[in-house]
């Protein structure tokens, strides 16, 4: 294994491309099965490629390069009443923003506003071929060109490695609460889900624990509104009111994942609300889980080593879901759900890394 | 134009491949396809395929594959930047009649549609469950999913929620290869690159979208929705920039200036404010208790910023008025104007006011008219340019203020589209917002979908990959012979 490149500028990570034939760009190393790959396969790490390069408040957008660490963008706009309202995961491990849009996940708000795809704008790459490229834009709307910010969305470094993105943000909310509802089974979550996805309070995050059976909305809005809808959603469901600082500590550990088994396997599911019975039945004893964005998203965590659970009987090898999967952590395949693949991802792929520089998708 | 033997040779095996009636030839049939929203452009098609079934647009995009066949597909033809304008020797498949909603999951708020289906049919058939589908193009009555997937679509809320492909989960098409595919799904998130991501706005270069899997979002309770008028256009912009600063999220934020106020009081009778020369338009919306909450702040705002008048809509009606007046200002044009472009430019926000300074001097300087509507909330302009199509020179003056325009939104940092699109229209102005190695990059992108350049060709990308020079005498598309004027 060669020595891990550490470029510090744009054009550096640039020159760590094109520096060796097999290379893939790595962050805070938060979801490491994404950034697994075969040993000839040189690291290029993004941690001193850090820094904000434009933030205008006023236009609600701001540019860093990609290993900029999420907790210091987080806290940045935190100064100027912004925030990045997909809430990004694993602040807190260390996540830089860059593996943060790549590996495509967001935490509990993205409920509410939508995921890291509705906020990216634009990015800064370099392609397989080495060169440097800007395509989106830093203004909060722009239609020139293919969205290839959105495709790097999700694309684990397969495709290119990022040197800079561009986010939209949005003004903080006032105030927030959180109501732990009871759901004594999945399907008292689901129903929760379905009616409180088009209420009209406007939830801003919807989550579930199945372990615990129960249900967490966090209502965000001016501090006067907060009593009367708090109240109305108790009315609906029994449930209680959490006091601030353990509302705040809840929703800090959804996003750092602090209730899986340290130490083991992570998988993301793309889940509907209707669905979420039967993922829930499919945990082996061993498993934890956790359920988001008013179950559109589930979380599988198992002790390492344990057996990926095949959720029904698997016939022909193949998985009995149907649901999309990633794997952040823990040492079972990259892609669970083994989703179709179409001759034109490979073309894609052709088109940006003609050399295959960086590995494959399925690799 | 006369029709050589190959041709009429192919079209005749086209029509053998499609239900009786399916190929329009005949110039009086063509005719109302040679143009789009941009009607200073007109091409002449080989034909016109009227579709009404995936299989059919399947079956015929894989026959322009093996024939070679240049295609466009055409929605409602309402692209303002010649998105669906014909090709010279190609023919043009429309999708009106793939008007199905396919399947409505209020539990999951989801809706499944053909994109021939209209904007806002899928609100009228989410409304029965307290549902709508976000992106409002002021077009909205009449353009077309597919359409709105292939031009990423705005609107008036764009700030809060996004553009099209905020909406869009998943989709099946037909790329141009003659492969057919289905990215993303029902789920909110998704899993891997975001295939659906870059499908959307790809402006038709990639193939044909054949089933759209669309988010729906809950109505909001209430609304509450304020016009001011200003005496100058600036006050209104530093309104705008003090409703931001205050952190507020309105859900629109639209201007009006003097002219555009002008054409929407002849054209829908609207009612403004006496003397002013601008207008804003602030839309707060949520559960009531937060509307209650964020307007004592808007209006506290508002009252601060020298308005000559502030109105407040103070039910449906009137709500429904105040937009009635902003969403016709486009067509409402007209009735200034034998002829006038609608551009779409973007410019960071807090320079918007020197943006249409700098706008209203270029047109003084092409002694052309220019009224201006646009999306204050997020930096998205809408010069309309007013010019007279009979005077010889008038199109292409307008054509150099519109690059000058956009020009200067390059400059600002902005973009040269936010919704509509670069099309024809403003494919020679790519360049000056990428590189030549990204445009090399888009293209090959682009041929990943479509290796043959058959889907749509001609948009987006400049003919000569030569920067574009402004326009002297004929467009490129003239001299070329590949488009003419009315
Ligand atoms: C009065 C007026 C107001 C407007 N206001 C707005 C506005 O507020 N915001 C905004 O964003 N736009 C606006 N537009 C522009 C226009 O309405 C949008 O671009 C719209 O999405 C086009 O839809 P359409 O069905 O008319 O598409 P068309 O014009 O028929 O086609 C547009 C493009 O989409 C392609 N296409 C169509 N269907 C498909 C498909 N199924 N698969 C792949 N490609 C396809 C075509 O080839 C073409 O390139 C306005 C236009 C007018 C005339």
């Amino acid at each position: 294994m060669t020595a891990v490149l550490s470029p510090v500028t744009p054009a550096e990570l640039a020159d760590a491309v094109r520096s060796a034939p097999r290379v893939l760009a790595v962050g805070g190393g938060t979801k490491p099965r994404m950034s697994r790959a075969a040993a000839d396969v040189v690291k290029i790490s993004t941690v001193k490629l850090r820094g904000v390069v434009e933030y205008e408040p006023s236009e609600f957008t701001f540019t860093a390069l990609a290993g900029t660490p999420v907790r210091e963008i987080v806290a940045t706009l935190g100064e100027r009443g912004q925030y990045l309202p997909f809430d990004p995961l694993f602040s807190a491990a260390g996540a830089t923003l860059g593996g943060t849009l790549a590996s495509g996940v967001s935490g509990p708000g993205r409920f509410r506003f939508g995921g890291l795809r509705d906020f990216v704008l634009g990015v800064r790459f370099v392609d397989g071929g080495g060169r440097l490229l800007r395509l989106g834009g830093k203004v909060v709307k722009n239609a020139a060109g293919f969205d290839l910010p959105k495709f790097f969305v999700g694309s684990v470094g397969r495709f290119g490695a990022l040197a800079e993105v561009t986010f939209k943000v949005f003004p903080r909310p006032l105030a927030t609460r959180t109501l732990r509802l009871d759901a004594k089974n999945a399907t008292a979550m689901t129903e929760i889900f379905t009616a409180a996805g088009s209420a009209r309070w406007e939830l801003d995050a919807l989550d579930a624990s199945p372990g615990e059976g129960a249900v967490y909305a966090r209502l965000a809005a001016p501090a006067p509104a907060l009593d009367a809808l708090a109240k109305e959603i108790l009315s609906r469901w029994p449930g209680t009111v959490l006091a601030d600082n353990a509302a705040a500590k809840l929703w800090s550990d959804v996003v750092e994942a602090a209730w899986a088994h340290a130490g083991g396997t992570l998988v993301k599911f793309a889940l509907t609300p209707s669905q979420v019975p039967e993922f829930v039945a499919g945990f082996p004893a061993v498993a934890r889980g956790w359920v988001s964005a008013g179950g559109n998203v589930g979380y599988l965590s198992l002790p390492a080593g344990a057996a990926f659970p095949s959720f029904a009987t698997a016939t022909e090898g193949k998985p009995a879901f149907a649901w999309p999967a990633v794997t952040l952590r823990g040492d079972v395949a990259l892609w669970p759900g083994a989703p179709p693949r179409f001759e034109v991802m490979r073309a894609v792929k052709i088109a940006l890394d003609p050399q295959n520089r960086f590995p494959n998708l399925d690799d | 134009m006369m029709k050589s033997p190959s041709s009429a040779a192919m079209l005749r095996r086209l029509t053998a491949l499609l239900p009786a009636g399916r190929v329009l030839e005949a110039p009086a049939q063509l005719a109302a396809y040679e143009s789009d929203g941009l009607t200073a452009f007109k091409t002449t098609p080989l034909a016109v395929v009227v579709l009404e079934t995936q299989d059919e647009v399947i079956a015929t995009v894989r026959f322009c594959r093996d024939e070679k066949i240049p295609f466009v597909a055409r929605g409602s033809g309402t692209s303002l930047s010649g998105g669906s304008l014909p090709v010279a020797g190609g023919i043009v498949i429309t999708l009106n009649r793939l008007n199905k909603i396919l399947r409505l999951d209020p539990a999951q708020r989801i809706a499944v549609v053909e994109p021939g289906v209209i904007n806002l049919a899928v609100t009228a058939a989410a409304q029965p469950y307290g549902l709508h589908f976000a992106p409002d193009p002021s077009s909205q009555s009449i353009c077309t999913i597919g359409g709105n997937v292939a031009f990423n679509s705005g609107g008036a809320h764009c700030l809060k929620y996004g553009m099209t492909s905020n909406h869009v989960l998943g989709l099946k098409a037909v790329l141009a290869t003659g492969e057919v595919v289905e990215f993303g799904g029902a789920s909110r998130e998704q899993v891997g690159p975001d295939w659906t991501g870059l499908f959307v706005g790809n402006e038709g270069l990639f193939g044909i979208a054949l089933e759209i899997t669309l988010q729906l979002l809950p109505r909001a309770e209430m609304f509450h929705t304020v016009l001011a008028g200003y005496r100058t256009l600036e006050q209104a912009g530093d309104a705008v920039a003090a409703v931001i600063a205050s952190g507020l999220l309105p859900g629109a934020i639209e201007i009006m200036d003097a002219l555009a106020l002008e054409a929407a009081v002849a054209a829908v009778h609207a009612e403004y404010p006496p003397d002013s020369a601008a207008v804003l338009i602030v839309e707060l919306e949520g559960p009531r208790e937060v509307v209650a909450a964020d307007r004592v702040r808007l209006d506290e705002i508002l009252a601060k910023s020298g308005a000559v008048e502030v109105k407040v809509a103070r039910d449906g009606a009137e709500r429904m008025a105040i937009w009635k007046g902003r969403k016709s200002a486009f067509s409402a044009v007209g009735r200034l104007s034998p002829d006038f472009i609608v551009q779409d430019g973007v410019v960071p926000r807090r320079r918007l006011g020197e943006a249409l300074r700098r706008i209203g001097e270029m047109s003084r300087e092409a002694g052309l008219r220019c009224a201006n509507v646009f999306h204050a909330g997020d930096g998205n302009l809408h010069p309309l340019i007013l010019y007279n199509g009979r005077e010889p020179d008038g199109l292409v003056r307008a054509e150099a203020l519109a690059g000058k325009i956009l020009r200067m939104c390059v400059e600002m940092g902005g973009s040269i589209t936010g919704e509509h699109g670069v099309g024809v229209e403003k494919r020679d102005y790519l360049p000056d917002m990428f590189s030549a190695d990204e445009i090399d990059c888009l293209k090959r992108v682009r041929a990943a979908f479509d290796p043959g350049e058959l889907a749509n060709p001609g948009k987006m990308f400049p003919v000569t990959g030569a920067p574009a020079l402004a326009q002297h005498g004929m467009h490129p598309l003239e001299q070329a012979g590949v488009i003419s004027r009315e």
